[in-house]
Order: structure tokens, then C-alpha cells, then sequence
């Protein structure tokens, strides 16, 4: 395992650093894709099934197509020949149905593409697909995963015998053992529902083919273009290297763009078919409904314990609902929930069943947290759970249960291997900060006075930075090349693909500070497969500790290349040359040589050191030896009035470990962001669909994201066990704030009614639920 | 979310859009576009033209006479919200105002848009039913003025004739010695009252002498607490007189269910909202 090395701290690294794309953000400058034209550019636009499982009987599209300014209609037939969506699950009871970019003979849920129109505006466009004339024949749908399960269910693909999509069990040490040996049970089941990723740049594609060159080029706001680069040749049959996917400026993704879309494949097979550039943008209401949700889940969880407080062993069942059909990472999401159930505890034995179950529902896959968030959930809800049998203080309880300091590198139940951490530190500190003690006297108090005020933990463990390429399906490198210019700046291009995190302001920071020129002097690509040659993409927090890495070990590679460089020019020996500050001098000679004039040298190759090629460029890959865990605590108090049943946030405490910072500016944005997208589903947000599987929360208008007014105030403080794994000794923090805040403010909301006899509150918890369960216990 | 294909037309007198209106049955008047401009989007309506109201001036002013405050309908939520005319006279309208959706739909939103697309969940009409307000509509066969409660006849639905628009929103000038009181719960995605209750009390001797109660979000229209009010008149002003007249709230009302709330609970709410309300309001009247 590599060491560790803090990275220097005399320049920009570790500084809160204005972020470099933020006048080109703030200023409407950016090229997002739906700012990219082409000459004689048209516009795709998308018919969706209207029902949650039917038969398509017939598809008349000769009034669509006669409006005049169409060019094209395309059904499931035209569209046959290219290949499937793809999935890359790959446990052996998965199930992969039928999944073309556009419906064949039946649709799966409300919003399943039927057919597509390219027109000579996006309202013509729209036009005509009003007038598409698909008769359906509805078929019973199932649109709950656990009736789905049901034995009289409906199948949503017939050609199975049940929904089951595939099951995965794992295990480690001896369940039953511990269970038949332990002093107490507790167990709890939670729901966690489906939530839309919603960000706030929708996807979109602008495809372009090249007659004479045979080039396919593609726009697509993703956080994967290399992968979808790949994947689009597959479908498309086209040699990769005729395929080039720029992602521009990328609005957020939040994992939604994580992902290969039957609109990506679509919008491209127009484009060839006409030899015309298409654009395709999606609204907010196809964003709502058929973006992949995240979340989606029924889990159980059932722990077993010793009277002292010691957590033995857990049982843990997990539903995912799949909806019809997979997207890129759909099974693999909920195994992460498996890997992570343990938490920050040392629990040495455990069983966990998982079931993806299809419904007549749009797809579900990763969104920020992607796993995590539901394990800490339901493991921190089934926490305090004990603490409460066991009448213990669930502070107490935690800190029994954390591995010491000095266990590290610590084996868990489940097979990872945590890689550094000090999880009593950093929750003391919340501890502290939230002044504990002095809350729940406060609490006595409120309480006899009718006041009902909570106090809620939650401790949360992150497994990220993805990762070993032997844990991933297509890789988990991350390539980076530095390239000198002439003139010494500094292009840093990276296989890394930031939409939003500030990626661009990182690696510029790295290289400032490891070649020493200004930050000014150095850009940074991304996004291009054109430009950047290898790449995996950003997701599952590893934009720093992997594509940072990676540019990293490019840099160490051009200071070396420029010290033989610098010995040959200066006439001293190799050992005795000193790279400081954008200097190369050695104590042989009292000449010095800048780096600027160094990159001119190595660029006119006038003075070639022997065994030395000429130019100052260097491509790496890092491959990691492990994942990174980040964990840190996340203690929310609140009072909820007891008349409506609204709660409100009192304070909000977040101490994290997310190992080394590159900026904590960019790291607080993250957690802020991430703490808001762990609280909607807590108290707002729920995609809400009826029965017959037709969506209720179509629009901002009733799909409640958090807003700026819902949050509180986040006293955030940080913890640094740096990470081993990484020479920057980074862990990742794209995820952090999402999987420690849930079971912070639900277990508030618990505590602040648990005289009354309240011992959970399924999410999100809305005034009314809140309201109807003060309301049932003080009429009791 | 692409509308339809439609006309634009943006006349600059009253007079011009009447004719728009009565040549073309299918027009539909543009305001702030808070309310049409999506349905339109989702297609839910598709006018051949919409005509805009923005640039006739008549309709954005403010003014006072004889007890009666004039809001010109194209007034928007932020011009009432920091009217100083109507914070020192009205304000009731101010609280209403500030508590719509947010800056960018107060910014745009009108009053008489507002009134005419009579959502039930609004905020403005509980304040109008409280204050007694009249609606003023103009058509090409001359002016009516109706009274709020009978202007909004359900959800959606007003007394409005298709080639009429709305001008004039009338309010009357807040008596001394009347306090007033705007609370509300909000649907936590769109911003709207799921209970929005407007008092206006007004004490005498330590006992109420009067009082209106406008309730907003519960039923299919905002409407006037009689019976609330009745319960509070000439009692004690005290928590207790409060507690015991808001039960009624919602009495008669067959509450609204929806996503966000439960009949039940929507009819809880109005008599949490209104003892708060009333509260708040007797607070102030001195
Ligand atoms: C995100 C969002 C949040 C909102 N939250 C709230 C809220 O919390 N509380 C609330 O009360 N409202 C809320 N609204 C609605 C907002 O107040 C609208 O402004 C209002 O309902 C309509 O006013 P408008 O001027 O935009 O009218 P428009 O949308 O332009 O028109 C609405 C209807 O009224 C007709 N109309 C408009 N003016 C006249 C006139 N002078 N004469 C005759 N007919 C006319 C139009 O033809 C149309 O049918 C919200 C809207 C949005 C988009």
C-alpha cells in the first residue's frame, strides 16, 4: 500500500481558492449543450408511453409526418437495428430484459420512449408528436415492489416467472450463532422512496455525422464520456475511434448522467440517418419522470447485541425496486448498501439478502450516495433502536462500537478493508459542539412545559473513490496528461469529467503548486475524448483522490523530466538539482534556470540530455490499491410543533473526515449541497406515483426539492485522517453530507416524540405524518 | 413543456384589448404569466392569442379615495408588498403579498391575475374575503363591480365573461383600532397555502368588536369564517375566547385533499391558522 504524503501547503493547496469556472459560470458564457449549434442543426422530441404496461397494437406517425417542417418519425421498428441500452450487472440471477432505445411491441411504465420526431424547431417537434397516433392496450400493471413480489402478481416481462430481477445474499462470520447467543434484538423496517436526481442543467444531446470523415460527433451533458464513447460505437456499430462525446459544460449530475441513455443512442441514430446535426434537449417533466430515481427501497434490518452495549451481528434484507427494465448501474447500486451495513461499527457477523424487483415504474439506478445513504439510514434508526431496549445513552452506544485509532487498516464483516480513521475524534467533536449535555437537560425541561424538542446522531462511514478496477465494471483509473507548452504554460488534461465540483480549480491548484507558475498559467480540459485520450468519468467521490492522484503522478513526472533537463543545461549533476518555487538551480553552479526557460528548451530540444526525449509532456493512470472511507458525524436538533406537526432545524452539527482538503472551499460547497440532498428526503422529497403507476409529482410544483429557505445552518468542522490509499491522502466528499444527514434529522424527529411512545416515522416526514402520529398518541 | 403555437398581441388601451377580446372568443389575457404560462407549456390550454395587459398604464397604479384603496390589476405581488400606501393602510394585502411563492413570481404575478385564475390554494383571496373586496371588471358593454365572494365562484372558476378583464381590485382603508394578521402553511414544493388565514380584529373594552376571518386553501374557494367570527364577537379578547372560536373554522367546508394534505388535516390546520391569526391580530389592534 502506498504511503502517505501530505501535499505541501506552501502555495495553493489546501487554501480556500476562488473556483477558476466561476466567471465563465456566473457571467452566462459557459457552452452548456443546449448552447452548441450547428449549421442546419434540427430538433428531436420524444412521444412516451401514457400507461405503466400496455401492448402497442399499431403506430399510424403519417399525420406527424406530414406537418410541414418534420423531417423524420421514427418508431421501434426503424430503430431496431441498434444495440440495447446497456446494463453492466453482471451477478448470475440477473435478469436484463428487453431494453431498446425506443419501445418494440409493449411499454413498462409511464414515460418508456415510444417514438421520435426530428423537426425544424423544438415546437414543430412537440407538434408533431401530439399527432402521433400509437393505439395501446393497457395491461394490469404493478407499480409497489413489495406487491410485486406477491405470488398472484402481475409480471412485468412475462417471459419471466415472477418479477424477481436478481437476488444477491452475502455474508461474513456466523450470523445465526450470534443471534442465538445475543442478550437483545431489535430490528426496524424502513422505506426509502424514490427520489429525482434533478439537476439543475436537464440532460441533452446535440449529435453531428461526418459524411467524409465517417466522425460521429457527440455533445451529451454526462459525467461519463469516455464510457459512453464506447458504449454509443457498440450500439451504433461504428468503429470507437470514428466516435468522438464531448461533454461540455455539464449543470450537475448528481449520478443521473452517470449513465448511458436510450435518448444518447437516438439522437445520434437520427442524425446519421438524416447525415443532418440533431439536438435533442430534455424538459424538467421527462426529467422528473424518467431520469433514473435514486433510492427505491423497502429494507429491513434486524441487530444483534450483548448487554453491555456490544453489537454482535446484523440480518439485513434489502427490496430495491428496479422499475421495468435496468439503466448502465441499476442492480450493482443497492450492493453497496450491503458492503457498507456494518457502518463505523465493528460488527463481525452478518447476512444480507437483496431482491431488485421489477415494477411497472421508470428505472431506478445511482443518485448521490448510491447505497450508502440507505444503509446509514436504517442501521442508525435500528442504533438508537438498541440503545433504547438497553436504556443506554446512544452517544455511549456509538462510541462502544467504533474501532480504536490504532485498528486500522480495519477488516470489516463484509470484506473492505477500511483504509484510515479516527471515528471517536470526530464524533466527540459533534458531541461537543451540539453541547450535548446541556441539550437534553434543555429537553426535560421543554418536555414538561409541552415542548417537543429531538436530538438526533447519526455517524456514517462513505465507501468512494472508486475505486480498484477489479470493483468496478469498466475500470476504476483515472488517466491524466500534463503538457507543457513552449511557453511554459500548463495544460492539464484529465479523464476525470467535472460537472460542478470544481475539478477545474483542484488540479490547477496541484499543478500551481508542484511546477510553481501562477494559477492564471495553467488550464485545465476534461470532457473531450477527442482531447483527453482515456478516461473513466466523475461519480462515487473520485474526482480528487483518483483523477487528482493521477494528475499528481503526471507532474512528479514532468519536475523529474525537467531535472535531467535542468543538470544537463546548467552543467551539474542530477542529484544536486533543487526544484523550488519554479526554479531548478543546484548548489554545483551559481546558474539558475526558470521553469518557463526550461519549457522553452525542452521544446526547441537545442540541448537534448542524453537518454532524453525532447518535449515536456507526461500521461499517467493511477490505479488505486483500495477504496477510500471518509465517515465523519452528523447531530441535528429540532423542535416540532406540536399543533401542525412542522419541524424545525435548531442547529445542525456536521463534523466530517474526508481526509487531506486540496480546497476546502470546494469541500464545503460539497457538503452543504450534499446535506441538502440528504435532508429533502427526510422531511420533502418523494416521487410519488398512483396505483396504476401514472406519476403524481411531475413538476417542481409538486416534487418537493429542498430550497435555500428549508436549510439550516450548517456548522460544519472537519477532521483530518488522511488516507494511505492516495499519495494526495484524499478520501472523497461528493457523497459525505447525503449519507450522514438523513438519520440525523430523523432520528431528531424521533427522539423529540419518543415519550409519547413514537418509535419511527417513515420518510419523508411531512407535517402531516408528523401531526397524524402526535394526534393518534394523545388521543390514546 | 412546449406550448403550442399562438398569436401575440399587446395592445396599449383598455379599449383595444376589449376589441382583441370580443373579435377572438379564443384570446386569453395575459398578466404576469405566472399561472397561464405554464398550463400553457403542458398544453393544458392552448389559446390562438394571448393578449398582454403590460403595457396598458391605467392598470398599474395604486391610489386612494374616499376609504377605498384602488389596485390596478396588473399591480404585481412585489408593488403591493412594498406599497407604502397599502403598508400604512392595508396591511393585511402586504402580508398576503409578501407570502406569495417567491421573488421571481412576485416580481411578474398580478393581483387581478391572481383573482382571476382563482386557485383555491391563492393567498390574496383570504386577505379579500377578510377585507370585504370588490373586483371591477370592464368589458366592451360597460363596467360591473362584484363583490369578492361572489366574483371567485369555485376552483378555477370566476364570474368572469371571456371578453371582460379585470381592472380594479377595491379594498377599503384600514379602520384605527383594527389589527390585522396574514398565517399561513405552505405546500413545500409550489410555495401555496395549504392553510392561509387572514384575520382583521378589531377590540373594544378588552372585548372584540369586530372581526372577519378569510380562510384560503381549505375549501374549493377561499371564503369568509362566519361562524368564527360570530363566535368572537363581543366575547373577551383573550387565548381562550381565540381557541374556542377557531373550532369552527372549517365548519360546513367540505376540505380540500390532496398529495400534501389529508381533508382532515387541512381542516385542523384552518383551526390552528385561525386561533394563530386571530391571536396576531388582536396583538396589534389597539
Ligand atoms: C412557482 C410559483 C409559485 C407560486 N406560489 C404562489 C403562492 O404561494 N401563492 C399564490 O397566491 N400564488 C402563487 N403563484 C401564482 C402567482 O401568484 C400568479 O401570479 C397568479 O396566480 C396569477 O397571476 P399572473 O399575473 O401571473 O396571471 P397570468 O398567469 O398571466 O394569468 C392567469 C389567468 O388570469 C387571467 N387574467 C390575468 N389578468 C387578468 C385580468 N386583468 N382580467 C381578466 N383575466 C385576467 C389570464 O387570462 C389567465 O387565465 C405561484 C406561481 C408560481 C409559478
Amino acid at each position: 500500500m502506498a504511503t502517505t504524503t501530505t501535499p505541501t501547503t506552501k502555495g495553493f493547496v489546501g487554501k480556500r481558492v476562488r473556483r477558476t469556472e466561476d466567471p465563465r459560470l456566473i457571467t452566462g458564457t459557459a457552452t452548456y449543450v443546449d448552447d452548441v449549434t450547428r449549421p442546419g442543426m434540427l430538433y428531436a422530441a420524444v412521444l412516451r408511453s401514457p400507461y405503466a404496461s400496455a401492448r402497442i397494437s399499431s403506430i399510424s406517425i403519417e399525420k406527424a409526418a406530414s406537418l410541414p417542417g418534420v423531417s423524420a418519425v421514427y418508431t421501434g421498428e426503424d430503430v431496431k437495428a441498434v444495440g440495447p441500452v446497456p446494463c453492466a450487472g453482471s451477478m448470475p440471477t440477473l435478469r436484463v430484459p428487453h431494453h431498446k432505445i425506443l419501445a418494440q411491441d409493449r411499454v413498462y411504465y409511464v414515460g418508456h420512449p415510444v417514438a421520435a420526431v426530428v423537426a425544424i424547431d423544438r415546437y414543430v417537434a412537440q407538434d408533431a408528436v401530439d399527432q402521433i397516433e400509437v393505439e395501446y392496450e393497457p395491461t394490469e400493471c404493478v407499480a409497489d415492489p413489495e406487491k410485486a413480489l406477491e405470488s398472484d402478481a402481475v409480471r412485468v416481462h412475462p417471459e419471466y416467472d415472477d418479477n424477481v430481477a436478481f437476488t444477491f445474499h452475502a455474508e461474513g462470520g456466523d450470523t445465526d450463532a450470534a443471534f442465538a447467543a445475543a442478550d437483545v434484538v431489535v430490528s426496524e423496517r424502513v422505506t426509502v422512496p424514490r427520489l429525482a436526481p434533478s439537476p439543475m442543467e436537464t440532460r441533452g444531446v446535440v449529435a453531428e455525422y461526418d459524411e467524409g470523415t465517417e466522425e460521429l460527433l457527440v455533445y451529451s451533458s454526462t459525467q461519463i464520456p469516455h464510457l459512453l464513447k464506447t458504449q454509443l460505437a457498440v450500439q451504433l456499430s461504428l468503429p470507437e475511434n470514428h466516435v468522438r462525446v464531448i461533454a461540455p459544460e455539464v449543470g450537475g449530475g448528481f449520478g443521473s448522467k452517470c449513465n448511458v441513455w436510450a435518448e444518447e443512442a437516438l439522437t445520434c441514430f437520427a442524425a446519421m440517418d438524416l447525415k443532418q446535426p440533431i439536438k435533442w434537449i430534455e424538459n424538467r417533466r421527462e426529467s422528473i419522470n424518467v431520469v433514473a430515481h435514486g433510492r427505491g427501497h423497502v429494507d429491513h434490518l434486524e441487530m444483534a447485541a450483548s448487554k453491555d452495549g456490544t453489537i454482535t451481528a446484523l440480518r439485513f434484507k434489502i427490496l430495491q425496486d428496479i422499475g421495468g427494465h435496468h439503466q448502465l448501474l441499476t442492480p450493482i447500486i443497492p450492493t453497496l448498501a450491503v458492503i457498507m451495513i456494518p457502518g463505523l461499527y465493528k460488527i463481525k457477523n452478518f447476512t444480507a439478502d437483496l431482491t431488485g424487483v421489477f415494477t411497472n415504474l421508470p428505472p431506478t439506478d445511482l443518485y448521490r450516495g448510491a447505497g450508502r445513504p440507505e444503509a446509514t439510514y436504517v442501521l442508525e434508526r435500528v442504533v438508537d433502536k438498541l440503545a433504547d431496549k438497553l436504556e443506554m445513552d446512544p452517544a455511549e452506544l456509538r462510541l462502544k462500537n467504533f474501532p480504536a485509532a490504532d485498528e486500522f487498516p480495519f477488516e470489516t464483516a463484509t470484506g473492505l478493508s477500511y483504509d484510515s480513521g479516527d471515528y471517536a475524534k470526530a464524533f466527540n467533536i459533534a458531541l461537543e459542539n451540539v453541547g450535548y449535555d446541556s441539550f437534553l437537560k434543555k429537553q426535560e425541561k421543554a418536555r414538561s412545559k409541552g415542548r417537543l424538542l429531538g436530538l438526533g446522531i447519526s455517524t456514517y462511514g462513505e465507501v468512494c473513490a472508486f475505486g480498484p478496477s477489479p470493483a468496478l465494471p469498466a475500470g476504476g483509473w483515472e488517466s491524466a496528461t500534463v503538457r507543457v507548452e513552449a511557453t511554459g504554460k500548463v495544460t492539464v488534461m484529465s479523464g476525470a469529467s467535472p460537472h460542478g465540483q470544481g475539478g477545474e480549480t483542484a488540479y490547477s491548484q496541484l499543478a500551481a503548486d508542484a511546477l510553481g507558475v501562477p494559477m492564471e498559467d495553467v488550464v485545465v480540459i476534461h470532457g473531450d475524448t477527442g482531447k483527453v485520450h482515456w478516461g473513466v468519468g466523475t461519480f462515487g467521490s473520485r474526482g480528487t483522490a483518483i483523477g487528482g492522484t493521477a494528475v499528481h503522478l503526471a507532474l512528479e513526472d514532468i519536475v523529474a523530466k525537467g531535472k535531467k533537463y535542468a543538470a544537463h543545461i546548467l552543467n551539474a549533476s542530477l542529484d544536486s538539482i533543487q526544484f523550488n518555487q519554479g526554479i531548478f538551480s543546484s548548489n554545483e553552479v551559481e546558474e539558475k534556470l526558470t521553469f518557463q526557460e526550461l519549457a522553452l528548451e525542452a521544446a526547441v530540444a537545442q540541448k537534448l540530455p542524453p537518454d532524453t526525449e525532447p518535449g515536456l509532456s507526461a500521461t499517467r493512470f493511477f490505479e488505486p490499491p483500495n477504496f477510500a472511507f471518509p465517515f465523519g458525524a452528523h447531530i441535528c436538533t429540532v423542535e416540532v410543533d406540536g399543533d401542525t406537526g412542522q419541524v424545525e432545524i435548531l442547529r445542525y452539527i456536521a463534523v466530517d473526515d474526508i481526509g487531506n482538503v486540496i480546497n476546502p472551499m470546494l469541500v464545503d460547497g460539497q457538503l452543504h449541497g450534499g446535506v441538502a440532498q440528504g435532508l429533502g428526503p427526510a422531511f420533502l422529497e418523494e416521487v410519488v406515483f398512483s396505483e396504476d403507476g401514472q406519476l403524481l409529482t411531475g413538476t417542481f410544483m409538486d416534487y418537493a426539492i429542498p430550497k435555500a429557505k428549508d436549510m439550516p445552518w450548517i456548522e460544519s468542522e472537519r477532521t483530518v485522517t488522511p488516507s494511505p490509499v492516495n499519495p494526495l491522502g484524499a478520501k472523497g466528499v461528493g457523497e459525505a453530507g447525503t449519507i450522514g444527514s438523513l438519520p440525523a434529522f430523523v432520528n431528531a424527529v424521533v427522539d423529540a416524540l419518543s415519550h409519547m411512545g413514537v418509535e419511527h416515522i417513515d420518510i419523508p416526514m411531512t407535517p402531516q405524518k408528523v401531526w397524524n402520529l402526535i394526534n393518534e398518541r394523545s388521543q390514546s | 413543456m412546449i406550448a403550442a403555437s399562438f398569436d401575440y398581441s399587446a395592445p396599449e388601451t383598455l379599449a383595444d384589448a376589449l376589441r382583441v377580446l370580443s373579435d377572438d372568443p379564443e384570446a386569453k389575457i395575459l398578466a404576469g404569466g405566472q399561472s397561464l404560462i405554464p398550463i400553457m407549456k403542458l398544453r393544458l390550454s392552448i389559446p390562438s392569442q394571448v393578449v398582454d395587459l403590460g403595457g396598458i398604464i391605467d392598470l398599474h397604479a395604486i391610489a386612494e379615495e374616499e376609504g377605498i384603496i384602488r389596485i390596478g390589476s396588473m399591480t404585481t405581488h412585489e408593488q403591493v408588498e412594498h406599497s407604502e400606501l397599502l403598508s400604512e393602510k392595508c396591511p393585511l394585502l402586504v402580508a398576503a403579498a409578501s407570502g406569495i411563492g417567491d421573488v421571481q413570481v412576485r416580481n411578474r404575478g398580478t393581483i387581478g391575475g391572481s383573482v382571476a385564475h382563482a386557485d383555491p390554494a391563492a393567498d390574496y383571496p383570504a386577505a379579500l374575503q377578510a377585507l370585504d373586496a370588490k373586483v371591477k371588471v370592464v368589458s366592451s358593454a360597460g363596467e360591473k363591480i362584484i363583490p369578492i365572494d361572489e366574483f371567485i365562484v369555485d376552483a378555477l372558476t370566476t364570474a368572469l365573461e371571456p371578453d371582460e378583464i379585470i381592472t380594479e381590485i377595491h379594498v377599503p382603508t384600514e379602520s384605527t383600532g383594527i389589527g390585522t394578521a396574514y398565517e399561513t402553511i405552505v405546500q413545500p414544493a409550489s410555495g401555496y397555502a395549504i392553510v392561509g388565514v387572514a384575520a382583521r380584529i378589531g377590540l373594544s373594552e378588552g372585548n372584540i368588536s369586530f372581526a372577519r376571518v378569510g380562510i384560503t386553501g381549505v375549501g374549493s374557494k377561499a371564503y369568509r369564517a362566519l361562524a368564527v367570527e360570530k363566535a368572537l364577537e363581543g366575547q373577551p379578547a383573550k387565548d381562550d375566547t381565540y381557541g374556542i372560536a377557531s373550532r369552527v373554522a372549517a365548519e360546513g367546508v367540505e376540505a380540500l385533499e390532496d398529495l400534501h394534505a389529508s381533508s382532515e388535516y387541512r381542516a385542523h390546520l384552518a383551526t390552528v391558522f385561525t386561533c394563530r391569526a386571530i391571536a396576531a391580530a388582536a396583538g396589534r389592534a389597539q
